[in-house]
């Protein structure tokens, strides 16, 4: 029985759907037999072979091993602080190693407000992130520019950069936070590699 | 009329004899003296307050520019600068008319070096001209923005894009003029250029710092600030006083509350509320609550900078029960905007002190096992003893307030110098350094933590009953059951909702310890219902505009550790 293809299914995954889990140790439905029925062995190719779709292997790897890039500017960063710290703790989630170097991370957390100031920087480190990268943003500065409807502020970061994920609040709680990063690794599942 | 003010009109008289016909008036701001002399006179007007002995005003608390288009006919600005003695804590503003057409008075950048970044800020937002100023270029607007915002006539929505960050050639090449020594030895191209920031681990945000390095020494540090200049002060002019409290969270955001608390006060005191006395106390328990927290992330994320990790976990969480504590009372964990004009926004619950006697419990603790970890580390002492001193003199030319100028060794606080809010009535130290080094600066800090710790206390033992709102109709939100109990409590509320409240015409500039030191409003109103201005004086701006001096001479690695004992806070630094 091949493995669910889980580009077919509609719409993101969230996590905790199945995935990681049958990959790394074949249940039921990712066992495939190779030998005639009635002469299953021990000692077998099933208990050491695992079939899979290259896809889902990289996905797999890269959806809980994401190193998040804190582009912090304001008080969401405060609060971004406070997601990585003990008590709310990303690391549970596989993406507590932040990287401040765009060369390095594969998640970008906009993290606050950005001015018209900001903007070229944010581009550019953007455009130095490694292919495939994700996009968070935190909170309605980042989202939208928030109440900040003036003359120096960015309305929103989409103006200038792709977002995949904005969290509202402002500044959101760290369980937000949480949340974004867990759907997000539900969605980057579903996607096709791009190897 | 108080004391205070009678006295400085007899000196305001040694003034008006020295300037002659360059003095134009006295006036008052609140309870703060004003000379308003002619322009041409300013710079001598500042001159003799602060060298005469009588005044001896030797801090510059703050430059700003007031756009009176709207409020009279003749010339449309005036120029103002808010001078402070640290010892005697008197005060003087001295105000000078200028006219649109010619926008152009005298620098003071000789007199303090303060007034470099302040005026910087004046000729970005307000185009005022400050001739013989060495550096006048824009400094919270970016490179390519065309007009000045802060004029009346300036359109609030007019953003304007910006194609790429500013190189800061002219000004590396105006410091290799102006100190060719310091390349004597070198030749061309064995330096390094070097941007730290803005998107840097150390930044702090939205710091820019670029450095020209001649192997790991920092010849010349360049700090380009305004990247998170997000317009707080237009905002607020478009906004009723109350709707502006929100924005107040968002300057300093490490301690949203001593920012609620200073923009209230100056409110009140522009519309002559004085709020009960519960509310005095909750203010100044959640005040330093605040405080605590501010002085927690600042240290825990310097020591991060410094590779010392644990203690950032350690101090966190405490932060987070501090967090819990406050959200309790306010909703909200980090921006909390708690206080209204007049009050509170809630009274505490009910089971407040019991839960923050027993926080206080846990903050000595954490203190303890951090300094542990770091008060006899031999990297740490390495790292931070005498790097980045800063003497009295020079601090209080820079307008240091707060922990940094504590840390160089003055006892100065406004909570006991000047004290508001019942601060007299608490028995509690001021820390202060001796060499104003990273050492100090952070050592200060700590011990600033256990001494609100003293406060929050004996504020907790003092807890009087009563309401938390003024009773001032048309001006302060009645309780709900005034506004569902009776017809005036609704009209009052009707009114307060729908026209907001409305201060007298006139000024005020009204301060607090903040956790990063003097935090100053100046607010004019018109007599409507949103400010005519609204200005921060924000304490770390003074602070980080020195930085060049702290860093310069030092390792590359040195900077860090001094950036992050200064704590720039880039929402307080840009507004």
């Amino acid at each position: 029985m091949a493995v669910k293809d889980s580009r077919s299914s509609s719409g993101p995954q969230t996590a905790g759907s199945p995935g990681p889990s049958r990959l790394a140790h074949s249940g039921p439905s990712a066992r495939v037999s190779l030998t005639p029925a009635g002469q299953e062995t021990s000692t077998g190719l099933t208990d050491a072979v695992i079939l899979t779709k290259l896809d889902e292997v990289v996905n797999w790897g890269r959806k809980n091993s994401l190193w998040p890039l804190p582009f912090g500017t304001a008080c969401c960063a405060i609060e971004f602080m406070g997601v990585i710290s003990s008590v709310f703790d990303l690391s549970r989630f596989g993406a507590e190693l932040v990287r401040f170097s765009p060369r390095q991370a594969d998640l970008m957390i906009v993290a606050g407000t950005v001015t018209y100031k900001q903007a070229p920087i944010l581009k550019r480190i953007y455009d130095q992130m490694c292919d495939p990268k994700w996009v968070i943003a935190m909170g309605v500065c980042a989202s939208s520019g928030g109440f900040y409807d003036n003359y120096c502020t960015l309305q929103g970061i989409d103006k200038i950069i792709p977002v995949d994920y904005y969290i509202a609040g402002c500044p959101p709680r760290p369980e937000a936070v949480l949340q974004a990063v867990v759907d997000l690794q539900g969605r980057m599942s579903s996607r096709k590699a791009d190897l | 009329m108080s004391q205070a003010v009678q006295h400085a009109w007899a000196d305001l008289a040694s003034l008006r004899q020295h300037l002659g016909a360059g003095f134009v008036a006295e006036e008052t701001m609140g309870s703060l003296p004003v000379a308003r002399v002619r322009r041409e006179a300013l710079r001598e007007c500042l001159r003799f307050v602060k060298e005469d002995p009588a005044w001896r005003l030797h801090q510059l608390s703050d430059v700003t520019v007031l756009d009176a288009m709207q409020l009279r006919d003749n010339e449309r600005f005036d120029v103002l600068y808010f001078l402070h003695n640290l010892v005697t804590n008197r005060r003087l503003v001295v105000r000078a008319a200028v006219p649109e057409e010619d926008p152009k008075v005298e620098t003071a950048v000789p007199l303090w070096p303060a007034a470099n970044w302040g005026e910087r800020e004046a000729y970005d937002q307000y185009g005022i001209v400050f001739r013989g100023h060495p550096n006048l270029k824009r400094i919270l607007n970016h490179r390519e923005f065309v007009g000045h915002p802060l004029r009346r006539d300036y359109d609030i929505y007019k953003g304007q894009w910006l194609s790429e960050a500013d190189d800061l050639t002219d000004e590396l090449e105006r410091r290799h003029r102006e100190n060719p020594e310091r390349l004597a030895d070198l030749e061309e191209g064995e330096t390094m250029l070097l941007n730290l920031g803005p998107s840097h681990p150390a930044s702090h945000g939205t710091l820019r710092n670029l450095v020209e390095l001649a192997g790991e020494t920092v010849l010349f540090a360049i700090p380009e600030i305004g990247y998170l200049h997000r317009g707080f002060e237009k905002s607020a002019e478009t906004h009723e006083y109350n709707q502006v409290i929100p924005y107040t969270d968002r300057l300093n955001y490490c301690s949203a509350i001593s920012n609620n608390v200073g923009y209230a006060k100056a409110v009140e005191a522009l519309c002559g509320i004085s709020v009960p006395e519960r509310c005095q106390y909750i203010r100044v328990i959640l005040a330093e609550l605040s405080r605590i927290m501010d002085h927690l992330v600042c240290n825990s994320a310097n020591l991060v900078d410094l590779g010392a990790l644990t203690n950032y976990w350690y101090l966190f969480n405490l932060r987070e029960k501090i967090y819990n504590l406050i959200e309790s009372v306010t909703g909200a964990r980090l921006t909390n905007s708690y206080t209204r004009i007049g009050g509170l926004w809630s009274d505490l619950t009910e089971d407040f002190v019991p839960h923050c006697r027993a926080l206080l419990k846990e903050v000595e603790p954490h203190v303890k096992d951090t300094l542990k970890l770091v008060a006899r580390n031999r990297i740490f002492l390495d790292r931070t003893v005498g790097v980045g001193a800063i003497s009295v003199d020079d601090a209080i030319a820079w307008g240091y307030t707060g922990p940094c100028l504590r840390a160089a060794g003055l006892e100065h606080d406004l909570r006991k110098n000047d004290p508001y809010y019942f601060y007299d009535r608490f028995n509690f130290d001021i820390p202060s350094g001796h060499q104003g080094d990273t050492y100090d600066r952070i050592m200060v800090r700590f011990e600033e933590i256990r001494q609100s710790v003293r406060i929050v206390e004996q504020a907790l033992d003092q807890l009087p009953g009563g309401p938390v709102k003024a009773d001032y109709p048309l001006s302060v939100m009645p309780d709900k059951t005034q506004t569902y109990g009776n017809i005036e409590g609704m009209v009052n509320h009707f009114k307060v909702v729908m026209h907001g409240i409305t201060p007298p015409r006139g000024e005020v500039y009204d301060w607090t310890e903040a956790p990063n030191g003097e935090l100053g409003f100046y607010i004019v109103s018109d007599g409507t219902m949103r400010p005519y201005k609204c200005k921060v004086r924000p304490p770390c701006f003074y602070v980080y505009s020195s930085f060049p001096k702290l860093a310069e001479g030092g390792m590359v690695a040195d900077g860090i550790a001094i950036l992050g004992s200064l704590n720039i806070v880039a929402g307080e630094l840009d507004r």
